[in-house]
């Protein structure tokens, strides 16, 4: 089920004022975060994240498109390189 | 025989059945149909005359997205969670189940017929 449109959308605070801090210095700078449960608010778009996946920051670079997504969406916390018979079965 | 929406030709069946058959409009929609334009449930499609067949096509096109239209719409959807390159587009590129079912197992309908494994012995009797 989708969430209460009166809750508004769930943001982690402290990314608002990362955000912030970046937009007013130099830019480019990737912002590291763990809160992969944020959604992805139109102020983020143009900035980079590093969303952790558990392992490692993942750089997402925020678009347009991404609004309303959660950030975690965007950085996958499982590798799967396909099964070591699979590679055999292709060849042929 | 009744052309409505394009290709669709639905058969001697009830008008509410007959419109099912249709890309995009199921029982729910079919029935609103046919209220909103005035035919009783027990009418089949071949009884229907040329002037209701015109209103029914035409409360189509006004207010129903079908066929083509809806196609389109639902494979932009897709592939722009192809594009936005998040989890769900994943799944969507690699043909796994979006989700999150299990694929330890089942997810046949995802995944296609099962492929053999390679060396992967025979359990005999």
């Amino acid at each position: 089920m989708a969430r209460s449109v009166w809750k508004g959308p769930f943001v982690d605070g402290y990314l608002l004022k990362k955000a912030d801090r970046v937009r007013e210095s130099g830019r480019n700078e990737i912002i590291k975060m763990w809160s992969r449960r944020s959604t992805i608010l139109p102020q983020f778009v143009g900035l980079t994240f590093g969303v952790h996946n558990g392992q490692k920051f993942i750089p997402v670079l925020v678009t347009e498109n991404m609004i309303g997504h959660k950030f975690g969406e965007f950085s996958p916390t499982r590798t799967f390189h396909g099964h070591a018979a699979d590679k055999k079965a292709k060849r042929k | 025989m009744a052309r409505i929406a394009g290709v669709n030709i639905p058969t001697n069946k009830r008008v509410v059945i007959g419109l099912t058959y249709i890309y995009g409009i199921g029982r729910v929609m079919a029935t609103d149909i046919c209220r909103k334009v005035g035919i009783a449930d027990s009418r089949r499609v071949n009884q229907l005359t040329d002037d209701e067949i015109l209103r029914i096509r035409e409360l189509i096109d006004r207010e129903y997205k079908v066929e083509g239209d809806l196609r389109r719409e639902v494979a932009m959807n897709i592939k722009r969670l192809m594009d936005l390159g998040c989890y769900r587009g994943l799944r969507h590129r690699r043909g796994l189940p979006v989700h999150g079912q299990r694929t330890h197992t089942n997810a046949r309908t995802r995944k296609g017929p099962a492929k053999a494994i390679a060396g992967k012995k025979k359990v005999t009797k």
